[in-house]
């Protein structure tokens, strides 16, 4: 937990779930595991404060709790989790992930159970069916079996997923989940479970759900009270209490990862070798895991076979399309074999570092110039290298290769490697090599967008802060011209109303939320270079 | 042991390795020395590249934006509760205050020229020092006072809700008209006599 990474959290907690989970969340990151009488001496905050907080991090899975550490009796103790906080920045792009994928009922569901951290299944088609319903027109309502059909779809491509099952605590060991198989008592000092343990966790409950969405309208009260009761009844029969459902992010990381290496060969190559590469990838969806270095090895028939019906490629075509993505000095497509035409894998551990590495040349590029930025492509390349060597290779001239040489240096993006040729490590006779090692730079950069997206958040506050009057008079004012016209008012009174706002004060509105926008948009922006980051380094993790 | 560059070596600039191998030559203008923090937004030699603007950027911008609405108002936003005043932690004196606009007001509605003394029997002894010092003052005083209190009472009244803190301030402002708190003309007999129940404690 860096201190970047900190407050980043800090500042997403504080716009999603208010101050005082800000408060308790960051205290978590920074001191470990606690119980509930050390947070809420040490934070100063009313013990039930603690207890809600508490409760809402633990909803959205931002904090794991377990036993002690000296034992099962001691109380129990929480964790918080940065990298599921820091999450929250990409839920815009996973909404719209499944909006493209699976339509509008994909996305609405997936942004409910985002929004509520885990919800069974009979509750979000419920939720999902009436927001649906509510826009559109008047007469038609959704059925409950197109959400669950999408319900189901996610489920089977593995988006979202059960939630695992609470660790046992105490000597009794009672399952809370009826589909799960009994698992024996885990002791306290193993890891909590994971989802994926969990060898049901792709199945669908069997629950019947019939019925429509409702409308909910604002003159039918007295229905909308019936509705209701019939709805909780409704809640009560259905078989599926105590099933919590999740986003599995992992499947949605891989998603983008593939959507990345796709786009990659289309831009370095052509469209057709990126949709040869896009039909290996889909055929080894969900028999590669998460970590592996490579897809599994594909022949050259399964995927000629494969291939999409739009995109009749003849054979040997196809063949000479696969040699050249092997012959790609960026490596994507290996061939493990000859057997049945060929063996092909995707390296999408290799493809991750060299995405990696494209990002970090493209940051230099633009931030000290091309040619510092040859310089630095040059040494990633040539791994070590003499002054005199840099400025030879680079073809640049001696004064000002030095001057970009320190730039990069002092910005750490650069090492020097002191080689001594003698014992005593004499200056005059020592080697200075300069050096780029990918990984510690691929981590600099990635503290440096954290502190990036922190930085924008806070400047966003700042200018909501700064107009806060002008914001809430603007709101005001939309609020009466609503009431006004819902209950048809005459349109003299309509400009009546809008003209409480003065010009000045429109354009000021204007401006600032064309700034809000921009800051927003720029966030996103940055997480896309995160989510690179954060992978290429992942994937480094576990070898 | 190696020798310390002041006594070896000769004028400024001395440093432990040749500055030749680094690669600045002899008498090469070296930069200026930085003499204060660098400016909190330097001038950028390179601009940014500009955001990405499409369609599907601004379909992300707006779920963001829908998201983060949406997540204040459900129950997942924690807010800070407002505390509110428990009336048995904070002295008898500042609760009386409640009552003092009320009975004041309505002995000034019979409309005679009320002698503030009766009202205040019900006081602490504080208060007692203190109007005792009040009779002492003229007739003419009183009345203004009268008046001043009537409206203040009024007032008081409109803003009963109010915390008593503010009350006690103007009560003790404007009763004598005078430039000093009526805790000046305190002569600290009641001082220490509130605290009846911890008699061990000195006190100075």
């Amino acid at each position: 937990m860096t201190a970047q990474e900190v407050r980043l959290c800090g500042l997403l907690l504080q716009e999603h779930f208010g101050e005082v989970v800000e408060r308790i969340g960051t205290h978590l990151l920074r001191g470990g595991a606690q119980n509930l009488r050390t947070i809420a001496n040490e934070t100063n905050t009313p013990l039930d404060l603690v207890k809600k907080s508490l409760c809402v991090l633990v909803q959205h899975g931002a904090c794991e709790f377990g036993s002690g550490r000296r034992g099962p009796g001691s109380p129990v103790e929480y964790r918080a989790n940065c990298e599921r906080v820091l999450r929250v920045l990409r839920y815009p792009r996973y909404i719209y992930t499944a909006k493209t994928l699976y339509g509008d009922t994909g996305e609405l569901i997936v942004e409910e159970v985002l929004q509520r951290g885990h919800m069974t299944m009979s509750n979000t088609v419920k939720t999902v069916a009436d927001r649906l319903t509510h826009n559109m027109e008047e007469g038609r309502s959704m059925e409950y079996s197109e959400v669950v059909s999408a319900f189901s779809k996610l489920v089977e491509t593995h988006f979202l997923q059960r939630c695992p099952p609470v660790a046992e605590m105490g000597t009794a060991a009672s399952s809370t989940t009826p589909a799960t198989p009994s698992t024996p008592a885990a002791p306290a000092s193993t890891a909590p479970p994971t989802a994926e343990s969990n060898p049901d966790c792709y199945k669908l409950p069997h629950v019947t759900l019939i019925g429509r969405g409702k409308r909910r309208r604002s003159s039918d009260d007295s229905e909308e009270q019936r509705g209701g009761k019939k709805a909780k009844m409704e809640v009560e029969s259905c078989g599926d209490e105590g099933i919590y459902w999740q986003v599995n992010f992992e499947r949605f990381h891989q998603h983008f990862r593939d959507q990345a290496v796709i786009s990659a060969v289309a831009s370095k190559l052509d469209q057709t070798s990126s949709e040869i590469v896009r039909t290996m990838l889909r055929m080894s969806e969900v028999t590669t895991t998460q970590t592996a270095a490579y897809t599994q090895p594909l022949s050259a028939n399964e995927i000629f076979r494969s291939l999409p019906p739009n995109y009749s490629i003849s054979r040997p075509i196809l063949d000479q399309y696969l040699s050249l993505l092997v012959d790609d000095p960026m490596e994507f497509v290996g061939k493990s074999g000859d057997s049945g035409g060929g063996m092909y894998v995707v390296n999408l551990q290799r493809a991750l570092a060299n995405l990696a590495r494209a990002t970090l040349e493209s940051v230099v590029q633009e931030r000290f110039g091309s040619r510092s930025a040859r310089i630095f492509r040059l040494l990633l390349r040539k791994r070590h290298l003499e002054q005199k060597q840099v400025e030879d290779f680079a073809m640049i001239p001696a004064k000002e290769a030095k001057d970009m040489l320190y730039t990069l240096l002092s910005e750490n993006l650069v090492q020097l490697q002191e080689i001594p040729k003698t014992p005593d490590h004499a200056p005059s006779r020592t080697f200075y090599l300069y050096t780029v090692n990918q990984l510690p730079t691929a981590r600099l950069l990635l503290q440096h967008c954290y502190k990036t997206v922190a930085n924008l958040i806070e400047r966003r506050l700042f200018e909501t802060k700064e107009n806060k009057r002008l914001l809430e008079k603007s709101q005001r004012i939309e609020a009466i011209l609503a009431s006004l016209q819902a209950s048809g008012a005459e349109p003299e009174q309509l400009t009546e109303v809008e003209e409480m706002i003065t010009a000045p004060e429109r354009q000021q509105l204007e401006a600032l939320r064309h700034h809000i926008n921009k800051l927003d948009s720029t966030e996103n922006q940055v997480d896309e270079t995160v989510f690179l980051l954060e992978s290429y380094i992942f994937s480094t993790k576990t070898k | 042991m190696a020798g310390l560059g002041r006594g070896r070596g000769r004028g400024k600039g001395y440093m432990s390795f040749s500055i030749e191998a680094v690669g600045i030559g002899k008498g090469e203008n070296l930069p200026p020395s930085i003499l204060q923090p660098t400016p909190l937004f330097p001038p950028m030699e390179h601009k940014p590249v500009p955001l990405v603007m499409g369609e599907e950027a601004e379909y992300m911008l707006a779920l963001k934006q829908e998201f983060r609405g949406n997540m204040k108002t459900l129950p997942f936003y924690v807010r800070q509760a407002v505390s509110k005043k428990d009336w048995k932690r904070l002295p008898k004196e500042l609760r009386i205050r409640v009552k003092k606009p009320l009975k004041e007001n309505t002995s000034l509605s019979v409309d005679t020229p009320v002698d503030p003394k009766p009202s205040k029997k019900t006081r602490v002894d504080k208060e007692e020092i203190i109007h005792k010092l009040e009779v002492g003052i003229t007739l003419e005083k009183k009345e203004e006072e009268v008046t001043s209190d009537e409206e203040e009472g009024e007032k008081k009244k409109q803003e009963e809700e109010q915390q008593d803190g503010e009350e006690e301030y103007d009560e003790e402002e404007f009763e004598e008209e005078t430039d000093y708190i009526m805790s000046y003309f305190d002569n600290g007999e009641e001082f220490g006599g509130d605290s009846d129940d911890n008699m061990d404690e000195a006190i100075y």
